[in-house]
């Protein structure tokens, strides 16, 4: 990729139409090249002993598009998002001491190589994630794991800590920001009481929120909606249509497929370690290999079939397409 | 009557001690370890004995209090350092184990005898060889003695007025340092690492230079305890060993760990204990049970007995907070 891509906001598709018209002509095959790509990735594999987790070949990660990551229990899903945001070192990582042999796992994460690069640097270039199994601070309250998620805060520097008009403004800044984020996840009413006290979901809303805090040029979601309920989905899913419209790329991880369909923009599926399928949600369930991927649980229905869906939300679903429908009418 | 004159002479002398405000000094750094950051320190006596030998070597060699006072703590930041280098990236019980045995190992190089000329060896260095300059600081006479209510001691030499003013004013300084640092986004990333660093991390901060900054700085304010205690005392490597450091715990967690005055309050009730029972046994107690070298014996027991029943009954200690440890990881 060139060096001299422009990263800035002119080049990104506020517009999702003509994003999704980009995403038309992409060859609808596992590692195929985007427009933009903000994320790319070479050669990661992941071994556990002689089990093979993660073999990526090549993947490219389309700029200010909603990309869903999915495949059965057990794919790789999460390993390879460790991998990606430095929590974990693949196994085909260059050697600190030369050796080895190749080819060795790169990645460029908005034209930075991130080959070697420790979690919290990889956070700090602007790729944020959550975690599957959430990561609430408990014993702090829900603001203060708000704050902690914020950037630029001076205070945090041991010496510059000790004299609070140094960070007064700065965390009333941030403080802001918390406020309007807890408000937009329905978390407003519990910002003074400790994380520990909040519910599964809650505490996967409050990720969320918190990872937003940093403004990153985009978040890795793991399972963002598992053990949340169907009517706060369905603002989030919101939530996260308006990220990408103001400015985020947005990866995650889902088992439901509905909502997949629903809001993402190209979908990549991953099986026993491999990328075996990408495409549009329109299409890419139909492969052939997904529906492989998948064989035992759901090889007798149309994995984006609306009737496993509970009624509440398929309705909500279906309002949803019939605006979309009439938008474009 | 007279017997609780006894008890308030001597709980008011336990409080005035600068052995007190030492044990403070130390406990406030241990509590930034362990209390703030997690960080399991079995060594705090390292810290102490490595300040009170860096202090006294350099002032005996001519070097001036202030020089001396900048060895011993420099010499314990640097100990921090190596001690924090190839552990805090792993496990936290790995730094429980190598604080124990560096500890023992300054302990006993301490001691050694081919050391003697620098260090004294098993002997060690008596006050008088440093503590000169420190009693020629004091704004007091340097001779006589002065009585407020029931206490008297010494204007300036020894154990005196103004070994227990300095003592206390670092202490209040150390807390002051605590209370600054904890109340600002510095602490609260602290307080994020002691639940869970992978969280901290993956929002772009540098959990390993935090906890080597708390390393550092508890260990800096142990070594100003160390500089305190030999001043009222000598340099023996054997009176700062293991049980030093189980003091110091014990009186973290009577006061409350993670509370800014905790390690105060609990060097103040650890110390009246102490001489309290020593009143109590030597008051009512016939010789012939128990005679007045058989006392600290028993104390030790009593203070395990107690360490034990502390944590079981009020884990959050007296000033701590029961709901942050009950939300607690
Ligand atoms: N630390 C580990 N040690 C050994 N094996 C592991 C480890 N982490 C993951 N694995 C294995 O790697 C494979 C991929 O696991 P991963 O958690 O990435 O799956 P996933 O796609 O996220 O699944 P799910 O949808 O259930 O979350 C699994 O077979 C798992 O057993
Ligand atoms: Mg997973």
């Amino acid at each position: 990729m060139p060096e001299t891509t422009d990263w800035s906001s002119e080049t990104y598709d506020f517009d999702r139409a003509a994003l999704r018209a980009k995403l038309r002509d992409v060859p609808q095959e596992p590692g195929s090249a985007k427009p933009q790509p903000i994320l790319t990735v070479d050669n990661v594999v992941r071994r556990f002993g002689g089990m093979t987790a993660v073999e990526v070949e090549h993947l490219e990660v389309q700029r200010g598009a909603i990309t869903a990551l999915i495949g059965p229990n057990g794919a790789g899903k999460t390993t390879f998002f460790n991998l990606i945001t430095g929590f974990d070192r693949p196994s085909s990582a260059k050697s600190r001491f030369g050796g080895g042999q190749g080819p060795f796992a790169t990645w460029r994460f908005q034209g930075e190589s991130l080959g070697a690069t420790s979690a919290f640097r990889v956070a700090r270039t602007g790729m944020v994630r959550t975690f599957q199994l959430t990561k609430a601070l408990s014993a702090m309250t829900v603001m203060d794991n708000m704050l902690l998620g914020a950037k630029d805060q001076p205070g945090e520097h041991m010496l510059a800590a000790l004299a609070r008009p140094l960070w007064r403004k700065r965390e009333a800044e941030i403080r802001e920001k918390a406020t309007d984020l807890l408000a937009r996840f329905k978390l407003d009413t519990k910002a003074k009481d400790y994380a520990g006290s909040l519910s599964g979901g809650q505490r996967k809303l409050l990720e969320m929120a918190r990872a937003l805090m940093s403004d990153p040029a985009m978040i890795m979601l793991d399972e963002p909606m598992a053990g949340v309920n169907p009517a706060l989905t369905q603002s989030l899913l919101g939530h996260i249509q308006d990220l990408r419209d103001q400015g985020t790329s947005v990866l995650f991880v889902e088992h439901d497929m509905h909502m997949v369909r629903h809001i993402s923009d190209w979908v990549v599926v991953m099986a026993e370690g491999r990328i075996v399928a990408e495409g549009p949600p329109e299409h890419v369930m139909q492969h052939q290999a997904v529906v492989d991927a998948y064989l035992g649980s759901h090889h007798d229905q149309d994995l984006g079939d609306d009737s496993v869906l509970d009624e509440d939300f398929a309705a909500a679903v279906a309002d949803e397409d019939a605006e979309r429908a009439e938008e474009k009418a | 009557m007279n017997f609780l004159y006894t008890l308030f002479q001597d709980g008011g002398a336990a409080i005035i001690s600068s052995t007190t405000a030492a044990f403070a000094l130390a406990a406030i750094g241990l509590n930034v370890h362990f209390g703030y950051t997690g960080l399991v320190n079995i060594g705090q006596a390292g810290f102490m004995l490595l300040g009170a030998y860096g202090f006294a070597i350099v002032v005996e060699q001519g070097g001036g209090i202030l020089l001396g006072v900048l060895a011993g703590l420099a010499a314990a930041a640097v100990f921090a350092l190596i001690l924090g280098i190839p552990t805090l990236r792993l496990r936290g019980d790995y730094l429980a184990i190598v604080t124990i045995a560096a500890a023992e190992i300054i302990r006993i190089v301490g001691g050694d005898q081919s050391l003697a000329p620098l260090t004294g060896g098993v002997a060690g260095i008596p006050n008088a060889k440093y503590s000169d300059q420190f009693i020629a600081l004091s704004p007091f006479p340097k001779a006589g003695l002065f009585t407020f209510g029931p206490w008297t001691y010494p204007y300036s030499a020894g154990n005196s007025w103004w070994l227990s003013l300095v003592g206390w004013a670092l202490a209040l300084l150390a807390a002051l340092v605590v209370f600054l640092l904890f109340r600002s986004p510095w602490g609260r990333a602290i307080k994020g690492i002691r639940e869970d660093e992978d969280a901290v991390r993956s929002l772009g901060k540098n959990v390993f230079a935090y906890k080597m900054q708390s390393l550092v700085l508890g260990g800096v304010i142990g070594a100003l305890g160390g500089i305190v205690f030999v001043l009222g005392a000598s340099v023996q490597p054997d009176a700062l060993g293991r049980t030093t450091t189980f003091l110091l715990y014990t009186v973290l967690l009577l006061g409350g760990a993670a509370t800014v005055l905790g390690p105060i309050l609990g060097s103040f009730l650890y110390f009246i204990f102490v001489v309290w029972l020593q009143d109590v046994v030597a008051q009512f107690v016939p010789s012939t049970v128990m005679n007045s070298s058989q006392i600290p014996q028993f104390t030790y027991i009593l203070v395990g007995a107690g360490l034990m029943l502390l944590v079981i009954f009020r884990p959050q200690g007296i000033l701590g907070n029961k709901k942050e440890l009950s939300f607690g990881a």
